[in-house]
């Protein structure tokens, strides 16, 4: 087993491996923090937003007239209006175009109207119910499996659109596969639906647009998990040179992907700023965020697993049918239309694999954002733990041992996937082994043998999940065509303090920590005397942003580079400080000195100094640099988690009695941050297995629009936890570290159905979609179909 | 409608719309963004201050209504020195984004009024009016558990 990265700092210096103290939290504890919301620009305006009442229908005209005679409105924006400038449509992460405020017809409930400029903010959402607009309704789609029957066109004013298919897609081959499933001995197989969800950060989404009448300087302070993709799109969509656009994305309160995607309303108040000379602060309430705003999942799944006789997975099977929403607004990497959900034959070594999916457009909102995961990961880990779980169960099987049986072994990796992966590292034995030790696995399955048939139901469940994050070597990942590289920017001030600036954006993953450590583990400058800044174009380089875990794979690499970059500008400024050759300097943290005679050193601070006061002639000045980070390969974080459930046989409740997270996430940087990251992680797989669920009418009506009836855990649900830990540096990352903020999200959701699962197995339940709802478990008990 | 409320032990006045809610008032017209506005519906308690002492939901709760009351906001935790709760989600690392801490501590702190040594359910249910995003709610139980023992501790 390995074992905890030891640090090579001391505590003071706070390189990787302590659990320093967040920088960023005296702000935040003393209500000082600055969210979007809170910032007053002179003059400003504020804007509300009409949406459509209905799912699909024709707008057959709007009347703002006795919206706009109210005192305080300063203007009503329409489809109309904004078809003017050429801002009705926008171009989406996907390549798809979404409407900006509906011109033609309406295609989900909640989609932006029309928009009221005013005075206050009450006085906006006085005046929405001045705005009178004429709707023809037409069939609302709300299925995808509806949409491909219906002959009735939901994007029908796309040339060339024949019917309600957003894209296809498919990996691996399919004649090996086939011929995997003709030889096999049994076939396991799953239909499962992934429900769609809402990532629902506590902070909703908002902006405030300020273009400067006289400069046309346009600063948009915005909620963005990616300011620089931002600005970049915001240039394209509004025509605008990229030079005048800054994006300043300060303190957000939370992202889990909401926060990626551009939403209508950022444009609309960025065009009233540009047209009225005035700011203009737009702010969902949590009903707009929840209907409008970002969904993730909604994945149809036929999953099948073929094996050999001796219970070796030989092959599998998987086919998507993707809930798009109306406007295909994810943010994909444009290569992979159904994100990295060909991850799906997750930790098992097998060498035939064929995914299929396809996306259709229905009656509802837009999105399908990677929710706290790397584009599609969740899904696919998820398909591939029920499958292993319901194959061991077939088999009659421990699902232990079916997973260990077909592992990838460590001394496979390098390891290629039959869909084109090459995992970089893994001990999926070793994760397995301590979490089974850490939770009495063999104790619990002793206890669940001699349980009392009448009484509570145990079931116990393991997820053995493989993420992919880190996006990603440029050779196949790209956003819209922008590279997905990070970047880092180092100055090393004259009295041995620094700046860090990064292209990645905290949404409280503690950036201004960790990062810190980074540099402090490459140089021995104390993390403390580092300043960290982002989320401001003007004063960053330029990178794609975080989420999908990628911030430390690929900013966190970029800014060990940058470091030891200066490292070695440094070694040349340490020989002239020395006179001694700069074959002769070694490096230990935090100084140089020369080989043979230890006493005879200069720290980096003295180095720093020297830098601007004493640098050798011929040198440039100064210690600073940048580094454009363009990783080699993914990382591929790892875990298993085991979760131990009770279920009330009478009403269906189930609660978590006991559960092991054993996470993998390479070298930590700082262990309490991760450890927060992981039991966060845990909490949001609990949440979508147990409770979290945007469902629908028939007519297309958002059932779950806000926090009464879209359940998110409180502490009272919340399960508790214990964390274990196994770590396999990457070794293809400069300091062995893989990315660690969504591996909980990923894995969880599996394994508490699983459990369920195998709690009700021998009374003869083979599948219950999530969430796991009491009412679903108690129909499932008791041969009752309590669907939805 | 003039209103009068002591927030955080000063007293405030203004002439504001009867509609207005107390958190608007805060936020907007004393310009005190450290209570946060997280849903509509009185679910999430990132607008939670202590009225007289006690959690309310200030996006539930017109400002007009707080008239002649004492308010506290996070703003005013702090007393020459951090107070112990801020200290404690320092220390346990009980936030993330910021956006729930607020409230969160501000529950804590009408719990920890009544009992410095709250068990884990009792400090759950506490703050079962609070959602949180980002932690799992671990090391915010730990962070009020130790706040308690430091008061205790003094």
């Amino acid at each position: 087993m390995t074992t905890t990265h030891d640090p090579i700092t001391t505590f003071e210096v706070g390189g990787v491996g302590h659990s320093v103290l967040r920088k960023e939290d005296d702000r935040f504890v003393q209500g000082a923090g600055n969210y979007v919301d809170d910032i007053v620009l002179k003059g400003m305006l504020h804007m509300a937003i009409l949406r459509s009442p209905v799912a699909h229908a024709r707008i057959l005209g709007i009347d703002a007239s006795e919206a706009e005679a109210m005192e305080g409105v300063v203007a009503v924006v329409t489809g109309a209006m904004l078809e003017g400038y050429n801002l009705a449509w926008m171009p989406t992460l996907s390549g798809d175009t979404q409407a900006v405020l509906a011109t033609d017809k309406v295609r989900y409930q909640g989609q932006e109207v029309a928009a009221v400029i005013a005075t206050d903010p009450y006085i906006a959402k006085d005046a929405l119910a001045g705005i009178f607009v004429d709707y023809e309704e037409l069939e609302a789609i709300t299925t995808p499996q509806q949409s491909l029957a219906t002959e009735t066109l939901i994007r029908d004013e796309k040339e060339g659109q024949t019917d309600n298919v957003a894209y296809t897609w498919e990996a691996g081959d399919a004649a090996i596969t086939d011929a995997a499933f003709a030889a096999a001995h049994r076939v396991v197989s799953l239909e499962s639906h992934y429900p769609r969800s809402h990532p629902s950060p506590l902070e909703t989404c908002g902006c405030v647009s300020d273009v400067n009448p006289i400069t046309g300087q346009v600063t948009i302070y915005l909620t963005s998990q990616a300011p620089h993709a931002h600005r970049t799109l915001f240039a394209l969509v509004a025509g605008l040179p990229e030079e005048k656009i800054r994006i300043i994305s300060p303190d957000i309160g939370g992202g889990f992907g909401n926060k990626v995607p551009i939403y209508p309303g950022y444009v609309v108040a960025t065009a009233a700023s540009l047209v009225l000379g005035k700011p203009v602060k737009w702010v969902e309430s949590r009903s707009e965020n929840i209907i409008s705003t970002g969904f993730g999942r909604d994945y149809h799944m036929t999953g099948s697993l073929a094996l050999d006789e001796d219970n070796r997975i030989t092959g599998m099977r998987a086919a998507i049918l993707s809930d798009q929403g109306a406007f295909f607004a994810d943010a994909q990497p444009s290569k992979f239309k159904a994100g990295l959900f060909h991850i799906c034959t997750g930790s098992y070594d097998f060498g035939a694999a064929h995914v299929t999916a396809k996306g259709a457009f229905t009656n509802k909102a837009p999105g399908g954002v990677a929710y706290r995961c790397s584009f599609r990961v969740t899904e696919a880990s998820y398909l591939i733990e029920r499958l292993a779980d319901k194959a061991a169960h077939e088999i009659g099987m421990d699902p232990t041992e079916f997973r260990e049986l077909n592992f990838i072994k460590k001394e496979q990796f390098p390891y290629h996937s039959p869909t084109g992966f090459v995992y970089d590292s893994g001990d999926y034995h070793g994760a397995m082994t301590l979490a089974k030790e850490m939770i009495d696995y063999d104790g619990w399955r002793e206890k669940q043998r001699n349980q009392d048939p009448d009484g509570k139901l145990i079931g116990i469940g393991i997820a053995s999940f493989t993420e992919v994050v880190g996006a990603g070597p440029s050779k196949d990942y790209d956003i819209v065509g922008l590279k997905m590289f990070d970047s880092a920017e180092l100055r090393i001030h004259p009295t041995g303090k620094a700046i860090l600036k990064l292209g990645v954006k905290s949404q409280g993953q503690g950036h201004e920590t960790t990062f810190a450590q980074i540099v402090a583990e490459e140089l021995g400058i104390p993390a403390n005397d580092i300043k960290v800044i982002e989320g401001d174009t003007d004063n960053t380089p330029y990178g794609l942003g975080t989420y999908a875990s990628r911030s430390t794979p690929v900013g966190g690499a970029a800014t060990s580079m940058v470091a030891r970059k200066l490292r070695e500008k440094a070694r040349k400024l340490a020989a002239h400080l020395l006179e001694a050759s700069e074959d002769d300097l070694e490096w230990e943290v935090g100084k140089f000195s020369v080989k043979g005679s230890p006493e005879s050193f200069v720290t980096i601070q003295d180095i720093a100094f020297a830098a601007y006061t004493n640098h050798p002639e011929g040198m440039e000045a100064g210690l600073e640099g940048v580094h454009y980070y363009d990783p080699p390969n993914m990382t591929y974080p790892f875990g298993t988690y085991i979760v131990v459930v009770e279920i009330d046989q009478d009403d269906g409740t189930w609660e978590v009695v006991d559960m092991v997270a054993v996470d993998d996430c390479g070298v930590r940087i700082n262990p309490m941050i991760v450890e927060g990251q992981i039991t966060g992680g845990l909490t949001e797989g609990f949440a979508k297995a147990n409770m979290q669920w945007i469902s629908f009418d028939d007519n297309g009506n958002c059932i779950g629009s806000n926090f009464m009836d879209y359940l998110v855990p409180t502490a009272w649900e919340t399960p508790k936890f214990k964390l274990g830990e196994t770590v396999t540096p990457s070794p293809h990352h400069p300091i062995g570290a893989k990315g660690v903020g969504e591996s909980a999200t990923v894995g969880s959701p599996a394994a508490y159905v699983n459990a369920v699962v195998d709690a009700l197995w021998s009374r003869g339940v083979t599948n219950i979609d999530m969430p796991v709802l009491p009412h679903r478990v108690w129909g499932a008990l008791n041969g009752v179909d309590a669907k939805p | 409608m003039k209103v009068t409320v002591t927030i955080n032990g000063t007293a405030q006045s203004a002439d504001i719309e009867s509609r207005k809610l107390l958190v608007d008032f805060i936020r907007t017209e004393l310009g005190m963004t450290g209570t946060h506005i997280g849903c509509d519906t009185t679910s999430c308690g990132a607008c939670t201050v202590l009225l007289d002492g006690t959690p309310i939901k200030s996006c539930t709760m017109f400002a007009v209504s707080a008239d002649g009351h004492e308010v506290q906001t996070v703003e005013g935790l702090k007393n020459g020195e951090l107070h112990p709760l801020q200290v404690s989600f320092k220390e346990n690392h009980g936030l993330q984004c910021g956006f729930c801490t607020p409230g969160m501590m501000l529950v804590g702190k009408a719990l920890l009024e009544k009992n410095t040594s709250p068990t884990d359910d009792e400090v759950r249910w506490a703050i079962s009016g609070n959602l949180c995003r980002c932690t799992g709610y671990t090391n915010i139980v730990k962070s009020i558990q130790a706040a308690g023992a430091a008061i205790e501790g003094n």
